[in-house]
């Protein structure tokens, strides 16, 4: 019955919205379109960021840290098919299965440039998305990134918004962007926000770097378990059963797993520490990724120990070891190299490699606290 | 005490007084529009293309990356076509390949500020006449590695020049079947380094004016230890530079005037080779366990025991007259005299007490010198350094020797 209602509501919404959103996202089996809107998946007009219908939200519990950026996820699936359950990978969703990614900042200094955007950008809160739209006021779009399940696989496409905010144009190539942050302490910092090129986005999505074969990192049962942002009171891997989005699920779903909000202070450090770890490093440093060289795996299933980085000498890390011994040393945040790399913002030593220019302080403060927690030190 | 702590710090005096020739004009004009160009004939690449880069001299802000196998780059000669991430701001090598079938020739990679080019799991690389430099005086903040596969299969690195890396300069790790010739290493910590590779052959280079020369390692952790490496016909020749690495990375640990280092690696064979004046000593072959490193970081499974190793046929000379580091100093002075040298084969003594039969160590297993002229110390690091002792007569032995490498599918011919 619940299942009928919701299906219910949603089809009023789509109704509702149909009238200002564009029609139906269109599939391109092949190709790069010069343009995001040859996808019809969301639409950027008077103000309001519109979602075309069957385009539908979702949100990580722990997301990765892209130098502040806020980001509005999508998954759209063809009519009529859903994807399929899987407890440790990326759910398995048919060919024509399109995933979104935008990244938006709220903007900062507003009208100093006559209304020009100055690239100075605010650090979140994330606006409401109610019935697929998204104010735009005060909110800077920068980019979209497409992960699309073709026949051959899925493929990487980065679109780049336009100044006026109408539309995006493909970026293959990547790009950098001058911005200045502004912390929510009052200290602004310049930084170069870097739009990657398409074999970068491999450089991430690639998760097993034999097959090198893309694939989505965020769509886990364990990033997506948890109270859903976009439907009130469900949570968002029961909607999506309920929805009819997602199917082979295992009959008790509670027992599905599930990280950690690393904001939520009522989870244990350990549990908060390690969704970050998971998120933000392990879809290269598991045991068949492209960070599989250097023997360090930051997969939740790996227990703590010299895998998980405790007093683990690093192998090809260059400057990167911040001229610290190990990467964790346990009850020593400051001999660890975990926080070096985190802090640092050389493009040789930092961690991740890519998708970050700026320091993300309360990440870093999240790990270091839970390295300062740790008995030991290494023997 | 332990043989690798060191003293360290390069004299600044002396790196003042030696200047060095600039590959190429300094005032050869940047091309950075050039960018654009080569990320999108590198995204666009089907495998059988041939990417050809110009002469000149072109500037990146970002890494480049390949990803499409069967394609190859070429340049118009290593001082010709020159790739500069002097100015790069995102990424942490200057070109990522990850792909098969890859050949790079004839181009130079200057300045990246991670890693030169690396390859990321492959089958048949080539790289040749390419050089991986870092400009200016060899300096800490420099990148890792210049040249720098990594889990590849069948690959050929050839007259290439690795100049100025702050790890090694042409580093292959965790690979197999692989041949290593005619390649210049100068100028940095680890000239050229083997680690946790299957069946390599390393001959007729050149490693000089680095901290180590040519280095044959296994670590922990790692998806697979290594075993069975020849190194021979080369002139690891006065590496006495002061050790640049960055503190808390293993080679940071390698003392300044070392010829050639073997540690924890399995079946190595050192023949035929000029090694000399290096100044702390010619040939070092040690354990895990005198490096420094945590116990408690290592998977229980690695063996850092280097055993089967066969030093013989070289050519050695001149070395261990001012080893790097108080102890090594101490040792010196104490067993040699002021005037004296530490002998041309230091080895740390370990030997794996789990594999000893009737109290010895099984003959395949030895640690072989029959090195004519060569004399060995063993520095006795299992118990703590006390009784270093002359080892030359009881090492001497023999073991079988180990197969040239053939790599598959022409490579090399």
């Amino acid at each position: 019955m619940r299942r009928l209602l919701v299906a219910f509501a949603l089809f009023i919404l789509a109704a509702c919205a149909r009238e200002t959103a564009p029609t139906a996202p269109v599939f391109h089996e092949e190709g790069y379109p010069a343009s995001l809107s040859a996808w019809n998946l969301m639409a950027a007009a008077n103000g309001v960021l519109t979602l075309s219908p069957g385009v539908d939200p979702y949100d990580l519990a722990t997301p990765l840290f892209t130098d502040y950026a806020l980001k509005l996820r999508t998954v759209t699936l063809p009519g009529g098919t859903s994807g399929v359950y899987r407890d440790k990978d990326a759910f398995d969703f048919p060919v024509g299965t399109i995933i979104s990614k935008t990244f938006y900042y709220p903007t900062a200094n507003d009208g100093d440039a006559g209304g020009a955007w100055t690239g100075d950008v605010a650090i979140g809160p994330a606006p409401t998305v109610e019935g697929g739209a998204m104010p735009l006021q005060g909110l800077r779009l920068i980019e979209t990134r497409l992960l699309v399940h073709r026949v051959e696989g899925w493929v990487a496409i980065p679109y780049r918004w336009n100044d006026e905010q109408t539309d995006a144009a493909l970026h293959r190539t990547g790009a950098t962007i001058p911005m200045t942050l502004h912390r929510p302490d009052g200290r602004e910092e310049a930084f170069a926000y870097v739009m990657p090129n398409q074999n970068q986005c491999a450089g991430c999505h690639a998760t097993n770097n034999t097959t090198r074969k893309i694939s989505p990192i965020g769509l886990k049962a364990r990033h997506l378990n948890k109270p859903s942002t976009f439907a009130a009171g469900f949570n968002q891997l029961d909607y999506w059963i309920m929805t009819g989005k997602l199917t082979g699920v295992p009959e008790d779903a509670q027992a599905a797993p599930g990280n950690a909000d690393w904001t939520d202070e009522s989870a244990s450090l350990d549990a908060r520490a390690r969704a970050y770890l998971d998120v933000n490093c392990s879809h290269c440093h598991s045991d068949v990724g492209p960070a599989d060289t250097s023997g360090l795996d930051l997969r939740p299933s790996v227990a703590f120990g010299p895998h998980y980085g405790a007093c683990k000498t690093p192998v090809a890390a260059g400057g990167g070891s911040g001229g610290r011994p190990f990467d964790i040393v346990p009850g020593d945040p400051d001999a660890s190299i975990f926080i070096y790399r985190m802090q640092t913002t050389k493009p040789g030593d930092m961690m991740p490699e890519l998708g970050r220019s700026t320091t993300h302080e309360e990440g870093v403060a999240l790990i270091a606290e839970w390295i300062r927690t740790m008995e030991g030190g290494c023997g | 005490m332990t043989i690798y702590l060191r003293a360290a710090i390069l004299s600044a005096l002396a790196l003042a007084g030696c200047g060095r020739k600039q590959a190429q004009a300094p005032a050869a004009p940047t091309d950075a529009s050039y960018q654009e160009t080569l990320m999108t004939k590198l995204l666009d690449a089907k495998p059988g293309d041939v990417i050809d880069i110009p002469e000149g001299r072109f500037s990146f802000d970002r890494s480049l990356s390949l990803a499409v196998d069967g394609v190859t780059i070429r340049g118009a000669g290593m001082d010709k076509t020159i790739l500069s991430f002097k100015d790069q701001i995102a990424g942490a090598e200057g070109l990522l390949v990850t792909a098969s079938d890859f050949t790079i020739e004839d181009l130079a990679i200057e300045d990246a500020k991670g890693d030169g080019l690396k390859v990321n799991e492959g089958e048949n690389i080539i790289i040749r006449r390419v050089r991986t430099e870092w400009t200016g005086e060899p300096k800490t903040e420099n990148g890792a590695y210049g040249i720098y596969p990594v889990q590849t299969k069948n690959v050929l690195l050839e007259s290439n020049v690795a100049i100025g890396a702050s790890d090694a300069g042409i580093y292959v790790g965790q690979s197999q079947n692989v041949i290593v010739r005619y390649n210049r290493a100068e100028k940095n910590v680890a000239g050229i380094e083997i680690e946790n590779t299957f069946d390599a052959d390393v001959y007729e280079n050149v490693a000089t004016d680095n901290t180590g020369g040519i280095l044959v390692f296994n670590m922990p952790n790692l998806s697979q230890p290594g075993a069975r490496t020849r190194v021979f016909n080369n002139q690891a020749v006065a590496n006495n530079r002061g050790n640049f690495g960055h503190p808390g990375t293993p080679v940071a640990t390698i003392p300044a005037g070392s010829g050639v280092v073997i540690n924890s690696n399995d079946q190595v064979e050192i023949f035929d080779n000029d090694i000399k004046d290096n100044k702390t000593a010619n040939v070092i072959i040690a354990s895990v366990f005198s490096s420094g490193l945590s116990q408690d970081g290592m998977s229980d499974d690695f063996d850092g025991y280097p055993e089967g190793i066969y030093v013989y046929g070289n050519r050695m000379g001149g070395g261990g007259k001012n080893p790097d580091g108080l102890d090594l100093q101490a040792l010196k002075i104490a067993k040699f005299g002021p005037m004296g040298a530490i002998p041309d084969v230091l080895w740390d003594g370990y030997v794996d007490p789990a594999k000893q039969a009737d109290g010895a160590t099984p003959a395949a297993l030895r640690v072989c010198v029959d090195n004519e002229g060569a004399e060995v110390i063993n520095v006795d690091a299992p118990n703590g350094f006390k009784n270093p002792d002359m080892a030359t007569e009881t090492v001497r032995c023999a073991l079988e020797k180990l197969p040239a490498i053939k790599l598959a599918n022409g490579l090399g011919e």
